[in-house]
């Protein structure tokens, strides 16, 4: 268990900046998820706390000891890779042994701290077979398996499950999470799943080309986007963000409005108005994708219980006005008087 | 019409056995003869017609040729040949597993100049560059040494470019993974690209093997004393010259004994050699 500190760290790849500083100090046991779009530097300021790139300028420390110049392997931190990463032709207990074997750890240590994990993971019945006899989860598991053996202070998560099927991937979130809280150990969490950063996440980093845009609790994050890059990514179905000037309003660029936050009114009843395209009734929920008046499309998300109008047919759309979020040319979040 | 079908696949299926079973006869006919040729006494040999059947000599010509050959005892010859072949496909996989670890997993100045001027000794054939080959090997005082058979042979790019190929298919993640464990480069290199090459390292090794076993020329440049003799060169060195009479049995006795190694070693590692060639296991 340690803390994290990243102080304006960057990154620079030749002449292209590909990380424009990044602070965040990170409590001992949190859980922080780095989210964002391919792209954003997600996984290169993982990769830089882990050691594996270079850190162009800023700082980063663990338990308050300078890591910039420190080989991973005495960082005291363990990785579990997007690929898995384990070693071919290696038995599932050497996987999960090899780094305690390096460091020289006796054998019967090793056997118990391998025995602990494999138990905790479930995975004491494939010991010893090699990880292609194994299912994506269970590969999962043990590239789970050979951080935890470490005892590292810091964990960290390159998109582990990006690999794994729709359900799987549920259920590895769920076990994930649960490890992570019976360990306490500090995290660090690489994702493009939105939904994976809101579940797992004690606060996440929403990074957009980049730059931090928002750092926060998921429900914070998600009630008040710092940006409108923010408000758009976090969040599913993705926020409406209309002109300004549709609406008749001025002071602002782009009003966001939330598809869980709009319902449908009578026509001229709501504050705009829309033909219905198309309706995904998805059971619990429907989703009506809408084109307004003025051309731009419009989300709206309703209980799957309440009635869907025919396609093709003209509908008002109204919503809470304090729910709306604003947005400058800029994309910075404006707030509300009051 | 269906009937008519199986029957035609069935006639192809007959044709390609019996043109598989000629083709095989046609490639082991002389292979046969030299077997028969090693078994009978020379007279019979040299009287026309051939014999086609073993004959009676078997032990005798063996013998003969083990213990005391023509110019040198086969058996010597072929441990020559063992050393030679063992040292060449052996040094040739440590040297081009080392170099092609390197041009692949550090960046050095020069790694492209390096990996380019190994890449063009391809283009050279041992037979250009065979002159000042052998000024080195003698100035070294290398003749009639194992050392001088084998070094000069030692370096591969083949074998470099083909190990390059296989560590760039190697994902990434890997070495990160293990950079994270705490393996140095060269613990990675033991434990875990080692390990992962070995169908490639025993593809190699057969490959290897056989052309260190049938090396000609070089040898017969560089061993005068028969003593050194490789069993290859040394069929030619059995050979007479002027007026000698040919002992054509253990000749060919000795020839049958020169192909037996290349023959074991490939039927021996035959699973992994194929594994190595057509999978490629990650």
């Amino acid at each position: 268990m340690a803390t994290l500190t990243i102080t304006d760290v960057k990154k620079t790849f030749g002449k292209t900046d590909v990380i424009h500083g990044v602070s965040i100090d990170v409590a001992e046991g949190e859980f922080i998820v780095i989210v964002g779009p391919s792209g954003c530097g997600k996984s290169t300021l993982l990769r830089m706390v882990a050691g594996l790139e270079t850190v162009t300028s800023g700082e980063i420390t663990i338990d308050g000891r300078r890591m910039n110049d420190v080989e991973p392997m005495d960082r005291n931190i363990a990785m579990v890779f997007q690929n898995y990463a384990l070693y071919p032709h290696m038995s599932v207990f050497d996987n999960m042994a090899y780094g305690l074997k390096i460091a020289g750890t006796p054998k019967a240590e090793i056997a118990e701290r391998v025995a602990q994990a494999a138990q905790m993971l479930q995975l004491e019945p494939y010991m010893g077979r090699k990880p292609r006899e194994l299912s994506g989860g269970q590969r999962q598991r043990v590239a789970m398996g050979r951080a935890i053996v470490r005892k590292p202070s810091v964990f960290l998560f390159d998109e582990p499950l990006s690999n794994l099927d729709a359900k799987l991937r549920v259920q590895m979130r769920l076990e994930i999470k649960e490890l992570q809280k019976r360990l306490g150990i500090t995290s660090l969490y690489v994702t493009h799943d939105q939904v994976e950063a809101m579940t797992l996440a004690d606060r996440m980093i929403v990074m957009n080309a980049g730059r931090a845009d928002q750092i926060g609790a998921p429900l914070e994050v998600y009630a008040n986007p710092a940006t409108e890059f923010v408000a758009g990514f976090i969040g599913s179905p993705a926020t409406n963000f209309l002109a300004a000037e549709t609406l008749g309003r001025s002071g602002v660029a782009r009003i966001g409005v939330r598809p869980e936050n709009a319902s449908l009114v009578a026509p001229d009843q709501g504050l705009a108005n829309g033909t219905l395209l198309f309706a995904e009734a998805l059971g619990a929920e429907t989703l009506l994708h809408l084109r307004l008046t003025g051309g731009e499309m419009f989300t709206l998300r309703q209980d799957g219980t309440a009635p869907v109008p025919a396609e093709g047919e003209t509908c008002g759309i109204g919503w809470d006005r304090v729910r709306e979020l604003w947005f400058d040319h800029g994309g910075n979040r404006v707030r509300q008087a009051g | 019409m269906r009937d008519g079908m199986v029957e035609n696949r069935g006639a192809g299926h007959w044709f390609t056995h019996i043109g598989l079973t000629i083709g095989v006869l046609v490639i082991f006919f002389p292979i046969w003869l030299a077997f028969v040729a090693s078994t009978v006494s020379q007279p019979e040999i040299v009287s026309p017609p051939m014999p086609l059947l073993p004959g009676d000599q078997f032990f005798e010509n063996y013998r003969k040729a083990l213990v005391s050959g023509v110019n040198a005892p086969v058996a010597l010859m072929l441990a020559n040949s063992l050393v030679m072949a063992v040292g060449i496909a052996v040094g040739k996989i440590v040297i081009s597993l080392l170099s092609a670890f390197a041009i692949v997993y550090f960046r050095f100045p020069g790694r492209r100049l390096f990996f380019w001027l190994i890449f063009l000794t391809l283009m050279l054939p041992v037979e250009v560059r065979i002159v000042p080959t052998y000024e080195v090997v003698a100035s070294f005082g290398m003749l009639n040494s194992y050392s001088g058979l084998i070094f000069p042979l030692i370096a591969s790019a083949t074998a470099t470019f083909l190990f390059r190929q296989f560590f760039m298919t190697v994902p990434d993640e890997l070495a990160e993974a293990a950079r994270v464990d705490g393996a140095r480069p060269m613990r990675f290199f033991w434990d875990i690209l080692l390990p992962m090459s070995r169908t490639n390292i025993a593809a190699l090794f057969v490959i290897l093997f056989i052309y260190g076993w049938n090396q000609y020329l070089w040898p017969l440049l560089i061993t005068t004393d028969p003593s050194m003799n490789t069993i290859v060169m040394g069929i030619k060195q059995m050979f007479p010259s002027g007026d000698d009479v040919a002992d054509w049995p253990v000749i060919m006795a000795t020839s049958i004994l020169a192909m037996l190694p290349p023959v074991i070693v490939v039927v021996s590692m035959q699973k992994l050699f194929i594994r190595g060639l057509v999978d490629s296991e990650k």
